[in-house]
């Protein structure tokens, strides 16, 4: 999923500092199973916001909408009405739903909630890694499933560089170095060989650098 | 004599020459005049000297530039070239640079991340690893083409190819496969992080003689002089991938409770740790890393009876 | 002389009982709180807290079960940090932190409940009616 944090109270509370009315959009999305946007969130965020503005003596008054996707067009049209009287919509999408909200109502100042991080899933409640590189061009079969593009701090090919050490990533204790865990992995499918092959440069025009990316299935389109 | 580069330094090696290289740190300003005085310090007492590449992401004065500077003062130096900085783009570009400007010896690296050094919120690059780089410089050499394929219709850079080896890292096992793989790339000289623990830094040389890899690259063993215990325990917690063990720390106490100078002991180590590597099989030579202490190299060159150097005509 | 308006959400095992068993027990304590009885005080829900406060609360407190004893096992441990977590947005708001509390008590606690029920009166006694009131008066 993606995942997003939500941007300190004061920074949101700056966005709408001038504003009487907004929509406080959710979506029920990832950022919901991230605990960062989804109905909840949005609920608490909204209530903070009008008694942050009532003690301010300048009340805020506020409608929360908790969006099934803010990523499809036909969801974000079904905010319509409630986006016509408002003075701004703060999204607690990630970057592609302010986007599309942003887009569909272009008269409309939206501003992000969230920061969004990364593309990753849970490793514990309450806690997400990164786990995609987003690279265009996966190679995990020749990494025993473990991504080397992002979970390698210097996306490395042919790793491990020399910092590795006690299977920790020299950047940090707290990451483990992902050509250890590729080793180990290998190791123990019995693949190590697999290792030993050189892995030539990456194309990364097929990542972000080849520039914005489009994806189309011929036989779904109308 | 099957020389593949015009390097001085891969000549004195295929010669069979016990050779010695030392470490030049740039500073940081646009001022080369410490380099030039470090160089000219060198110069009768090493046979080639490595100009670090923004070590630890520092920003400091390029290696590039550093070695042309160098070069004028009649010492062989070896460029150093790290992935995290540049694309391929930018660093063939480099590469024709410096070999136009007599730059013959080039130490492909991977560089340490960015969140070392002072310009942490830098984006890095990594567009190629260093096994990758080493690839690209051998391709550019031997069958004349850009990393794209391309052809050098003419003058293609023709630099001798070191790399890194880190006996010291994480999985030990898979270190000398990883050496392999950089001498399959074309890696044809290897300077090793430094050395404190003989025993571990033993074993690797067993396996990498036991695959023939000495037979096919020139391993020169990494050695550094401690100039204090403060400084021991500095490369002993905060350097990635190097052990220091507490032994070691213990000798350079004791001499200091003893009345002794604590970097003669240092000194002293270093000499004992180059006798003792020049007898494991396969150590080609020793590459003496001296960063912020270069000024000593000329002391344990000598005490480790390695003077005078070698001529290379 | 202003008097808090106190909500306190009580755990049924544990909190809600001691309630019961102070006034068996005839224990005199501050009028001011108003309690709501949860199943466990892991159901605590920062809206609800929020809620309370826009609502007219001058002070809200949770009681749960001591630790290692909640029925549910860990309710109690969840409830604390969400408490922690809404103090901190409370003070994000602008309202404050110190008017919301989690308290852990047993069943036989008559005596710390009404010790706390004293506790929280007085702090919020001391911290003065919730400007969000004061602005609600003033407004209208």
């Amino acid at each position: 999923m993606i995942v997003a944090e939500q941007k300190p109270f004061a920074e949101i509370a700056g966005f709408v500092a001038d504003c009487n009315k907004i929509l406080v959009a959710g979506c029920l999305g990832c950022v919901a199973v991230c605990l960062a946007g989804g109905e909840k969130e949005t609920e608490i965020l909204a209530a903070a916001l009008r008694m942050h503005r009532r003690l301010q003596g300048r009340p805020l008054e506020t409608v929360t909408y908790a969006a099934t996707r803010q990523c499809d067009p036909e969801y974000v049209d079904a905010m319509a009405d409630l986006v016509k009287d408002v003075d701004a919509v703060v999204s607690l999408a990630c970057g592609v739903g302010v986007q599309y909200i942003a887009e569909r109502y272009p008269d409309k100042w939206v501003v992000p909630a969230l920061n969004t991080r990364f593309v990753g899933g849970s490793v514990a409640q309450g806690v997400w890694e990164e786990r995609c590189g987003l690279c265009g061009e996966c190679i995990l079969h020749k990494t025993g499933g473990i991504c080397p593009i992002i979970r390698c701090s210097k996306s490395l090919l042919n790793g491990p560089c020399g910092g590795s050490q006690y299977g920790k990533c020299e950047i940090s204790k707290d990451v483990p170095c992902a050509w250890q865990l590729i080793y180990d992995r290998m190791k123990a499918l019995g693949k190590l060989e697999w290792l030993l092959e050189y892995q030539p440069p990456k194309d990364w025009s097929k990542s972000r650098d080849g520039g914005p990316r489009k994806a189309v299935r011929e036989d779904a389109t109308i | 004599m099957n020389l593949t580069t015009e390097s001085r330094l891969e000549k004195l090696l295929r010669r069979g020459e016990f050779v010695v290289t030392a470490e030049i740190g740039p500073p940081q300003h646009a001022s080369a005049h410490e380099i030039v005085h470090h160089a000219r310090m060198l110069k009768d007492y090493v046979d080639a000297t490595n100009i670090t590449d923004c070590q630890t992401a520092v920003v400091r004065l390029s290696s590039f530039a550093a070695a042309v500077h160098i070069l004028r003062e009649g010492l062989e130096p070896i460029m150093q070239m790290t992935c995290r900085d540049r694309n391929r783009i930018a660093m063939q570009s480099d590469l024709l640079g410096a070999y136009s400007l007599g730059i013959r010896n080039l130490l492909c690296l991977t560089g340490d991340h960015q969140s070392f050094g002072n310009h942490p919120t830098a984006k890095n690059v990594h567009d190629l690893d260093s096994i990758q780089l080493i690839n690209m410089v051998k391709r550019m050499r031997d069958d004349r083409v850009f990393a794209c394929g391309e052809p050098i219709k003419e003058h293609e850079p023709r630099f001798f190819i070191g790399a890194a080896a880190n006996p010291f890292a994480d999985p030990f096992e898979f270190r000398v496969v990883r050496l392999e793989k950089k001498i399959n790339a074309g890696a044809q000289f290897i300077q090793t992080q430094c050395i404190f623990d003989l025993e571990r830094f033993s074993r690797f040389m067993e396996m990498a003689v036991e695959r023939g890899l000495h037979e096919r690259a020139y391993i020169l063993a990494g050695l550094t002089p401690i100039k204090s215990i403060g400084a021991a325990r500095y490369m002993q917690k905060n350097v990635p991938g190097m052990i220091v063990p507490e032994e070691l720390v213990q000798r350079l106490r004791k001499a200091k409770d003893d009345g002794k100078n604590v970097a003669d002991e240092g000194v002293d180590i270093c000499v004992e740790f180059i006798n003792e590597v020049r007898k494991i099989k396969g150590v080609a030579g020793v590459h003496i890393m001296a960063i912020a202490w270069e000024e000593i190299v000329p002391t344990i060159v000598q005490k480790a009876g390695l003077y005078p150097r070698p001529k290379a005509d | 002389m202003f008097e808090p308006r106190i909500v306190a959400f009580c755990c049924h095992y544990c909190a809600y009982s001691a309630a019961d068993l102070a006034g068996s027990m005839r224990l005199q304590y501050a009028p001011n709180i108003r309690v709501v009885e949860m199943p466990c005080s892991g159901t605590i829900d920062a809206r609800v807290i929020l809620a309370a406060f826009e609502d007219g609360a001058d002070g809200v407190y949770v009681a749960g079960c001591l630790e290692g004893d909640c029925h549910f096992l860990k309710g109690n441990f969840r409830a604390k940090k969400r408490v922690h977590h809404v103090k901190k947005l409370l003070d994000d708001i602008g309202l404050g932190g110190e008017r919301l509390e989690f308290y852990n008590l047993s069943a036989a606690m008559g005596t710390r409940f009404a010790e706390i029920a004293n506790e929280m009166t007085e702090r919020i006694r001391n911290l003065g009616p919730s400007p969000l009131k004061a602005k609600e008066v003033a407004g209208a």
